[in-house]
């Protein structure tokens, strides 16, 4: 049977079909959606949302040295995160296989940077396997987890967010049958990486890329597509439907597996052809590799370049510049300009009310990643870094330290930021005798990747009811003394709040306390209208950037537009009818007994 | 030779249901027995930003991209995505557009403007703008969620699927409560079609 799946469907169908037992991660754009299908669709699969992709990683190496198959999902700044257990669970190797996925992100859809994570594979001295279309993401997660076991490494599967986020047939199989679970046997020279040992398992390491290069000579991953052509193209993962598509009937050889690359079968292929051109997206990573080899004919970047996604569009320009083809289909019409469309925070989103304020209070505030990122953008404009998950405390510290413990530093993290790394940045703040405010924008789930639970929220990602993390409890045993927690969409309270901490000595903390506007319930309540009589176009309610407040057509004296809103969008947060000075936002329709 | 790949994308705004119309026309792809592929992008655009899908449809698909400007149509939830998707067209290719405003905040301040009239303008540059009022007909339909199903009516005499198919992907995708008011919807979106709007 063939379904159309997603990369990242297929992924987690792929785990299924394997008999994967655990799958851990940390949710992050473009893999998060991996986790949510294993939850959804196969129960016998064992899941969790870790705090963060480090603990994640360390839950699969416990599932794979205790004998059950497991997957560990991330997107590619996660495996900077888990790049500690890695680093050393190349060398342990495995019990069970252990597959991790690197989601990476070229272009920066979703994300702070577009980091190659192809040499992640390289550095650890591991192989990495990489899916063009929705097939080969579930194929590789068996043969991933084959090879783990074969070869006694964790192996990465690669994916990238248009393999992820595309969707294509995929033949549905039922589970393979194991063999007999191996437990974990108490080989301390194996699993425990004191330097006596890890040098022992260093020289593993090398033994271990030496088979493999064997391997993947022979591996069907890396496959000759023959057509008698004079040139050939060397390609790999989304790259090689885009060279399908510009160039059918060119012979390619298709790298399945990246690491160790198959340099004798690239030899032959590259001595039997006039010219062999690398196409790849991001860095020179094949073409660096082979031209190190020796074969130095070879031709890539120069024609591909190496920021942003490449396309069909972007790989027939390139082969044109290289000579290749004469003529390059160009658009029928061209290209408008246009006003940007940038995301926005959604109306009656809880963040709205903290950045209206902090932009009143002209602070300096460093940031971090997550909805409240958006708060840098205008009209808010009062996010002024973002660097990684849970940057903005320690941000903040050193900011401070080397300017004078001078008040106006503030930083800003979500709930599940604050779990993944925040606490480490609270506790440097006390031990360091920091000043800093550090406010926690709690709203209760993990809402830029689409609505996660993490520990502070009660529910597992099996849907189990749990313990939930009590913020205020957490900071002060981490020595906080000034800890409260305030309501963002209520203005006059949290700028007070703001103002009275920031005068304090000694670090604070403020925590938020409204849900996401949209999950896990939609908040809705009694819209708000403008009396266009009272209006006096002063655009205050424009200024806090809501998308549910536009400029009616009816203008003041002076030619500004007054201000509408769209009942259809406005959920009755009141942050408009709170700044506005004329009073003119009131409630749509007064029901009885409300003020 | 991939002459017979029909490319179709779909523009709108994060929120409006782009998705699910990608989605729904796939079904009618494999359930015709053709390959199909489609791309999006999630993630950021999900917070009012520009979404667009890009669905592909043949017998065999390479890239899930489709190549630039060579859509051969463009469905937009909304007027101004509609204008600013223009040139991934196909010169004879079709424009079906939301007559749908939406204007972001930013539009608000300074020097960025909302452009008066983005069906307009896309009229002076081609004869295939097929303008409809599908918030105002999905608001009378009782939802403004059909305005997927209305503009997938409207399209579909271009893409040579059965309504057969059409309404069983609806049936197939749709929650079942949802059901019954989709179909009426295709059905008004499909007379709108034949009348060669």
């Amino acid at each position: 049977m063939k379904k159309l799946l997603s990369g990242n469907e297929a992924v987690a169908r792929g785990a299924f079909e394997a008999g994967v037992k655990l799958a851990a991660a940390y949710p992050g754009t473009p893999s998060t959606e991996i986790l949510e299908n294993v939850a959804e669709h196969y129960p016998s699969i064992y899941c969790e949302w870790s705090p963060n992709e480090k603990v994640a990683f360390e839950v699969g190496i416990g599932g794979s040295l205790g004998g059950g198959r497991s997957m560990v999902t991330m997107k590619h700044v996660g495996v900077n995160v888990a790049a500690d257990p890695l680093m050393t669970f190349s060398y342990t190797g495995v019990n069970a296989g252990f597959v991790f996925i690197s989601a990476d992100d070229p272009e920066m859809h979703s994300s702070q940077n577009e980091q190659d994570n192809r040499y992640f594979a390289k550095f650890a001295q591991i192989p990495f396997l990489e899916p063009s279309d929705s097939q080969e993401s579930k194929d590789m997660v068996l043969l991933a987890l084959e090879i783990s076991e074969n070869f006694d490494t964790p192996v990465m599967l690669r994916m990238t967010t248009r393999v992820s986020h595309s969707k294509g047939l995929v033949v549905i199989k039922d589970p393979i049958k194991l063999g007999e679970q191996h437990l974990f046997d108490k080989n301390v020279k194996k699993y425990v990486m004191v330097p006596g040992h890890a040098r022992a398992r260093h020289s593993y390491i090398l033994q271990r890329t030496a088979k493999l290069a064997e391997y993947v000579e022979q591996s069907p991953l890396n496959r000759v597509e023959s057509f008698g052509s004079k040139i050939g193209v060397i390609t790999g993962g989304i790259s090689y439907q885009y060279v399908k598509e510009t160039l059918p009937e060119t012979d390619v050889l298709k790298i399945g597996i990246g690491f160790p690359l198959p340099l004798g079968m690239i030899k032959k292929f590259v001595d039997s052809h006039e010219q062999v051109y690398i196409v790849e997206e991001l860095e020179p990573y094949y073409e660096e590799t082979i031209k190190a080899a020796g074969m130095i004919s070879v031709k890539g970047k120069e024609f591909f370049g190496r920021e942003g996604e490449l396309s069909p569009y972007r790989v027939a320009k390139g082969f044109q510049k290289a000579g290749v083809i004469s003529e390059v289909k160009e658009a029928g019409y061209d290209p408008q300009q246009l006003f940007p469309r940038p995301p926005v925070l959604c109306p009656g989103c809880p963040h709205r009310g903290l950045f209206t304020v902090l932009k009143k209070l002209k602070l300096t505030v460093t940031g971090d990643i997550g909805c409240y990122t958006l708060g840098t953008l205008q009209p808010l404009e009062s996010l002024h870094t973002c660097i990684c998950m849970g940057a903005s405390i320690g941000n903040a510290i050193g900011m401070e330290k080397v300017n004078g413990s001078e008040k106006g530093i503030v930083a800003v993290l979500g709930d599940s930021t604050f779990l993944h790394s925040g606490i480490t940045g609270i506790l440097d703040a006390v031990y360091n005798k920091s000043n800093v405010t550090t406010i926690i924008a709690d709203n209760r789930i993990t809402a830029m990747t689409g609505g996660q639970e993490h520990p502070a929220t009660g529910h597992t990602l099996m849907g189990q009811e749990t313990k939930s993390v009590d913020f205020v409890q957490l900071c002060k045993a981490l020595g906080v003394e000034s800890v409260r927690t305030i309501d963002a969409l209520n203005y006059e309270e949290t700028l007070k709040a703001v103002q009275e901490e920031i005068e304090k000595p000694g670090p604070s903390v403020l925590i938020t306390n409204r849900p996401c506007a949209l999950m896990p319930k939609r908040v809705y309540d009694v819209p708000y209208e403008v009396d266009l009589e009272l209006c006096n176009g002063c655009s205050a309610c424009f200024r806090i950037g809501c998308p549910a407040i536009l400029p009616s057509k009816e203008l003041t004296k002076k030619h500004r537009p007054k201000a509408e809103i769209d009942a259809t969008l406005c959920t009755g947060c009141t942050l408009c009818a709170q700044v506005c000075q004329p009073e003119a936002i009131v409630l749509k329709q007064q029901p009885e007994g409300v003020k | 030779m991939e002459n017979n790949t029909q490319n179709i994308l779909i523009v709108g705004v994060g929120g409006q249901g782009v998705l699910l119309a990608s989605e729904l026309l796939s079904e009618v792809a494999q359930m015709s027995g053709l390959d199909v592929k489609k791309s999006e992008v999630h993630g950021m655009s999900q917070r009012g930003g520009v979404v667009s899908s890009h669905v592909r449809i043949g017998k065999k698909v390479y890239s899930p991209i489709i190549p630039y400007g060579q859509a051969d149509i463009v469905m937009s939830f909304e007027q101004a995505e509609g204008l600013r998707a223009i040139d991934w067209l196909k010169k004879d290719g079709k424009m079906i557009v939301s007559t749908t405003r939406l204007v972001p905040p930013i539009a608000n301040f300074g020097d960025v403007h909302y452009p008066e009239d983005p069906v307009g303008e896309m009229k002076k540059k081609t004869d295939n703008v097929i303008a409809i009022e599908a918030d105002k007909m999905a608001k009378e339909l009782g939802n403004i969620r059909l305005v997927n199903t209305i503009l997938l009516a409207v399209a579909s005499p271009f893409m040579g699927f059965d309504a057969s198919v059409w309404q069983e992907a609806i049936k197939r995708l749709v929650k079942p409560k949802f059901v019954d008011i989709n179909l009426k919807a295709f059905e008004q979106g499909s007379a709108l079609a034949k009348a060669g709007v």
